[in-house]
């Protein structure tokens, strides 16, 4: 057990020592971050500052258009309009607003004119102020009083989804958030297998072909090299998530502490803008306290551990069946990346109907357990994931990882000393199965 | 007293006899030479010997202990035909990474480390990366690595290939070294005239077989053709003598073949009866080299694969 522990360390710190595991690990998140950060400011400052002319002739604008931060509405006279509608334009004007005499049931003929396009969100917001006025004058002939309509629009409805609990009573659900997080989950298990699963395979592959695996092995038993392997760079990958995670609410902490209030408005008034509810959002948030975090967080870490240790194994057996040749190192690693790659792949479906037997049985079987069990978890143990169906998945995928190390530590040993043709898949099980 | 026994050993392949049968013993403190051709099964016995293969029939003693691999290997350092170190890691690192994995504590292994550095002029090495190094350097740094837990046992296979005559003549030395400690070295090559200068035993193998096994000059002498080569001052006008015949001259000397039932003094008498001066009289053994070749020859370059009876 010593000598794995020293096998352990040796993987483990070269990896972490390399310059390439710091930059990415570092730089992933920044990227992603920056991203997000720079779409969100984009948001923000995308309203283009427009001052526009208004001419109206049909009177029923006048001082009525709002207008807002980013949009100046100044009621001119005919030439001052003529101007900035001219070839040359006019300082101080981006465009004029012209709006003839219109008949109020069929309005037509207001027009925006300007030299430069308007983006689309200030033309819906000219659009909407217009509207609003056009509205109001409706309402006001139609002697509808128009504080009693805006009295009977507030406090609309938004639907409380409960699941039935344990002890009977309701608690509070959200499918919206249960989605993405199953679905944030499970691309990241994906991503974690198929990334470090790889590394075990190149690892195993390296001491192969440079001859290190033969004096490795005359100090250690093979499945020794083997183990401590897969686990120093699943360790490897485990810093690299914390690292993430730290980084994560270290970021948040300081985007949510440097922003101004303002800024956090617009960010609403952008988010109801792109369709969604202020009232919704504070849903998702409680929602989001409804959700078991520690089952989650401890399911996650189990699939997470035990989803990599499982395809760790089968990776390092074919990694050992191949000769440097990166064509028969893609061909070798295809089967082996195909469950995982399928699992992604029905997670949608998964998640959208995590109750049906697809969703079961896959949430079940190792190979595409650790994806779509952290898919189907976020809505509610037990009650869309009853527990023997969460217990059966968490034995079935610890039993699948130690039947996968034995069948791979056969292989792997007869494996990393053969060189020259390429072991097809008949010879690998012969060497699984023969005894030694 | 053996320090290893090799009973029967088998060990078949699909496609061969990688081993077959073969048995010796292996004395303590004793520099070994186990010789063969390209697909004799050398390698295949070493890894057996180095608990990286199991035997599929046969025993190993090692110390007069049946082999045990677990406990065992602590004792017995090995460097395999195909070099081979961990690329990015550097020189110091990777030595005390390779003692450690042989059970030395950290300690130990880094004065060790430190002292062999010294040794083989390799301190400045310590912290280059391993792909920094020239080929011999590699060289060296794995025979570092491969001796450094002191082991009883050392199995080197073509310790010299790719080493200048410097740095080959340095491993020499160390190898002396190691078995006037009481260290065991076993020596896979092809070069005979190495095995000549540095090994006590030799063996021979051929597909998977054995076909010599004993100490160099006894080996000689199996295989000695009976030829002398002396010198002469001048040679005397006609050389007729039932004791000999002559094989070849060269100036002043003769390569002479004994008839049988006569001696070499048979020689010697002739020539003094002739009245000239004898600078220099020896006995022609076959080199190693010469031995090898005649009995391997027959065997082609490739070792061709046979179907092997299960």
């Amino acid at each position: 057990m010593n000598k794995v522990w020293l096998i352990i360390k040796r993987e483990y710190l070269t990896r972490i020592r390399n310059k390439t595991f710091i930059w990415s690990t570092i730089l992933t998140p920044l990227f992603f971050f920056g991203i997000f950060a720079v779409s969100i400011y984009m948001s923000t400052r995308s309203t283009e500052e427009l001052t526009v002319a208004v001419y109206d002739e049909s009177g029923l604008f006048s001082g009525q258009l709002a207008g807002g931060r980013n949009l100046h509405y100044t009621y001119v006279s005919r030439p001052v309009y003529d101007s900035v509608v001219s070839k040359d334009g006019m300082e101080g004007y981006d465009g004029g607003l012209y709006i003839p005499a219109i008949d109020v049931d069929k309005p037509a003929g207001i027009t925006y004119t300007s030299q430069k396009q308007l983006g689309l969100f200030s033309q819906e917001k000219i659009n909407d102020d217009l509207n609003n006025v056009l509205e109001r004058t409706r309402m006001i002939r139609a002697n509808i009083d128009t504080s009693r309509l805006a009295e009977i629009k507030k406090n609309g409805i938004s639907l409380t989804q409960k699941t039935i609990t344990e002890d009977g009573s309701g608690a509070e659900a959200n499918a919206g958030v249960s989605y993405a997080i199953g679905y944030a989950a499970g691309i990241l298990i994906y991503f974690v297998i198929l990334v470090y699963g790889s590394m075990v395979m190149r690892g195993v592959m390296e001491e192969k072909t440079n001859r290190i695996a033969e004096v490795i092995v005359s100090s250690v038993r093979p499945v020794q090299l083997m183990m401590g392997k897969i686990v120093g760079i699943g360790a490897v990958g485990l810093t690299q998530f914390l690292i993430w995670i730290l980084l994560l609410i270290v970021g948040y902490t300081v985007m949510v502490s440097t922003m101004a209030p303002g800024n956090l408005q617009d960010i609403a008034a952008g988010a109801e803008a792109a369709g969604g509810s202020g009232a919704a959002l504070m849903k998702a948030q409680q929602a989001m306290g409804q959700i078991n975090i520690p089952l989650l967080t401890g399911a996650f870490l189990f699939y997470f551990i035990g989803g990599y240790l499982f395809y760790a194994a089968l990776f390092a057996a074919v990694g050992s069946a191949v000769n440097d040749d990166p064509q028969d190192a893609q061909s070798v690693m295809m089967p082996i990346t195909m469950p995982i790659v399928f699992s992604v792949v029905i997670m949608t479906t998964a998640v959208a109907n995590p109750t049906g037997p697809l969703a079961v049985w896959c949430s079940i079987i190792p190979f595409t357990s650790p994806v779509i069990m952290m898919a189907r978890l976020p809505f509610g143990v037990p009650g869309t994931v009853p527990y023997w169906e969460f217990a059966l998945s968490v034995l079935v995928l610890a039993g699948g990882f130690l039947f996968t190390a034995w069948l791979s530590a056969r292989i792997y040993r007869t494996g990393i000393l053969l060189y020259g043709k390429k072991a097809t898949w008949k010879e690998m099980l012969k060497w699984a199965f023969s005894k030694q | 007293m053996s320090l290893l026994q090799l009973q029967h050993l088998k060990k078949y392949y699909a496609t061969q006899k990688a081993v077959d049968d073969i048995s010796c013993s292996i004395a303590a403190g004793s520099i070994f030479g186990l010789l063969g051709p390209n697909g004799a099964g050398k390698t295949t016995l070493l890894r057996m010997i180095t608990g990286i293969f199991y035997p599929d029939s046969g025993a190993i003693l090692f110390d007069g202990k049946p082999f045990d691999p677990a406990t065992d290997i602590a004792r017995i350092g090995y460097m395999p035909e195909e070099r081979g170190l961990y690329k990015k890691m550097k020189a110091g690192e990777h030595a005390l990474y390779l003692a450690q994995l042989k059970g030395l504590s950290r300690a130990v292994a880094t004065e060790r480390v430190k002292h062999w550095f010294a040794r083989l002029e390799m301190q400045s090495w310590w912290n280059k990366k391993v792909n920094d190094l020239s080929k011999g350097m590699s060289q060296k740094l794995q025979f570092v690595t491969t001796v450094l837990h002191e082991p009883k046992l050392i199995i080197l296979d073509e310790p010299f290939s790719g080493l200048d005559p410097v740095n080959a003549n340095l491993i020499k030395d160390e190898i002396f070294g190691l078995a006037r400690n009481g260290s065991t070295v076993i020596f896979s090559t092809h070069r005979m005239e190495q095995v000549e200068e540095i090994c006590d035993h030799i063996i021979l193998m051929n597909r998977g077989q054995k076909i010599l096994d004993g100490s160099v000059a006894a080996v000689k002498q199996q295989f000695k053709e009976h030829l002398f080569r002396i010198e002469l001052d001048r040679l005397p006008a006609g050389i007729s003598s039932g004791a000999f015949t002559v094989a070849a001259q060269e100036d002043t000397a003769l390569t002479v073949k004994i008839t049988s039932g006569h001696t070499s003094n048979d020689i010697l008498q002739y020539f003094l009866q002739q009245q000239v001066t004898i600078r220099s009289f020896r006995e022609i053994l076959p080199s190693l080299n010469e031995i090898f070749i005649r009995l391997v020859e027959d065997t082609p370059a490739a070792r061709p694969f046979e179907t092997v009876a299960s």
